[in-house]
């Protein structure tokens, strides 16, 4: 068993932990000013919002796309907004996407 | 800190049932990277120590694929810098919240930050109405990583012998769930308007240029135009008390 890339993955741990680590260690952090938490408080749902907008609507090779994957992702956008909770959501979205995929419809 | 919505048991209720769905997802993502790395050349105490000490999946796919092109070292750990930069926000976002921990939990707390870790916590605070550090821990090792380290096993030990996630739509999880707790965050016009910005730009961004660089420009610039957005009375309530980032219940 070779265990080379272990070297490589203590590598990439050194260069991600610091990103995760700094601001929850450096002392002071919580004594930011009003407009920074501010900031802070809308970096989450920003932040999120565009992680799953890039998931579903960019394609490497077509650009911008509109799949099943994004039709699963907005009815579940709109079942958490109604039932003001995440499972039911995700059930529909797997739901809609392993029935499309099933039927051949993508 | 605001009014409790839901007292410590039921809200710890709402947190399990909301990482039942990432669960599924993670181990779906887990199952995947186990087997790219196989078929890049992993053995399987190399996959698991990827897991283990890095733990980002983007990252990961991303050094699996640069391993089996034949692509340096040096590019692989300058990249992995870069994908998870982000962590950083997440990371500024909680400080508040975890301020009165000891410095060595938030140290721990830190290696187990991921998106799902941050989304799932992030909500679970709301709910509660104030910090709740067992609830992190719970959605970070129950949510992420128990289901990543063990998906990644079977993958790239089971290879050839596993079924496609993607047949089941599991692959569709992540960014429904990403999706869905954003909107479970957003409780005003700053919110949303900062919503459909880090959208608008995450897009754009992504499309002339790095998908990766479009999440972090519009987790970045959605903010701040979320803050030019004049503020509702209860927003600049908030906003003048210096309320930590997980302030608001749920209208």
């Amino acid at each position: 068993m070779t265990v080379d890339l272990v070297g490589l993955a203590v590598l990439m741990a050194a260069v991600t932990y610091p990103s995760r680590a700094l601001p929850l260690l450096v002392p002071g952090f919580e004594r930011l000013p009003a407009p920074a938490l501010t900031y802070l408080r809308l970096v989450g749902p920003a932040m999120l919002a565009a992680l799953a907008a890039v998931s579903v609507l960019l394609d490497e090779e077509a650009g911008i796309t509109f799949g099943i994957e994004a039709v699963a992702v907005l009815l579940c956008v709109g079942i958490v907004a109604w039932r003001r909770s995440l499972l039911p959501g995700l059930i529909v979205a797997v739901g809609l996407v392993a029935l499309a995929r099933a039927a051949g419809l993508v | 800190m605001t009014a409790p919505l839901l007292d410590l048991a039921s809200a710890r209720k709402r947190l399990v049932a909301d990482m039942s769905g990432i669960v599924a997802s993670t181990f779906a993502f887990g199952l995947v990277f186990g087997l790219s790395a196989r078929a890049a050349g992993y053995s399987p105490l190399e996959a698991i120590a990827s897991s283990v000490l890095v733990f980002a999946g983007s990252a990961q796919f991303a050094a699996a694929g640069l391993v089996a092109a034949g692509v340096g070292w040096p590019v692989i750990v300058v990249t992995t810098f870069f994908l998870n930069s982000r962590h950083l926000l997440y990371a500024a976002a909680l400080r508040p919240s975890l301020a009165t921990r000891r410095s060595t939990e938030r140290a721990a707390m830190a290696h187990v930050l991921t998106d799902e870790a941050f989304a799932l916590s992030m909500v679970h605070f709301r709910r509660l109405g104030r910090p709740d550090s067992r609830g992190y821990w719970l959605a970070a090792i129950g949510a992420v990583f128990i289901p990543w380290n063990v998906a990644t096993i079977v993958g790239v030990v089971g290879g050839s012998r596993v079924a496609d996630p993607t047949a089941l739509g599991l692959d569709v999880v992540f960014p429904a769930a990403m999706a869905g707790i954003a909107v479970a965050l957003i409780v005003g016009r700053r919110e949303l308007v900062a919503v459909a910005a880090g959208i608008g730009v995450a897009v754009v961004v992504g499309l002339v240029g790095d998908p990766r660089i479009g999440i972090l420009a519009g987790g970045l610039i959605g903010p701040l135009v979320g803050m030019a957005v004049p503020a509702t009375p209860i927003e600049a309530g908030r906003d003048a008390s210096g309320e930590p980032p997980i302030g608001d219940p749920m209208p």
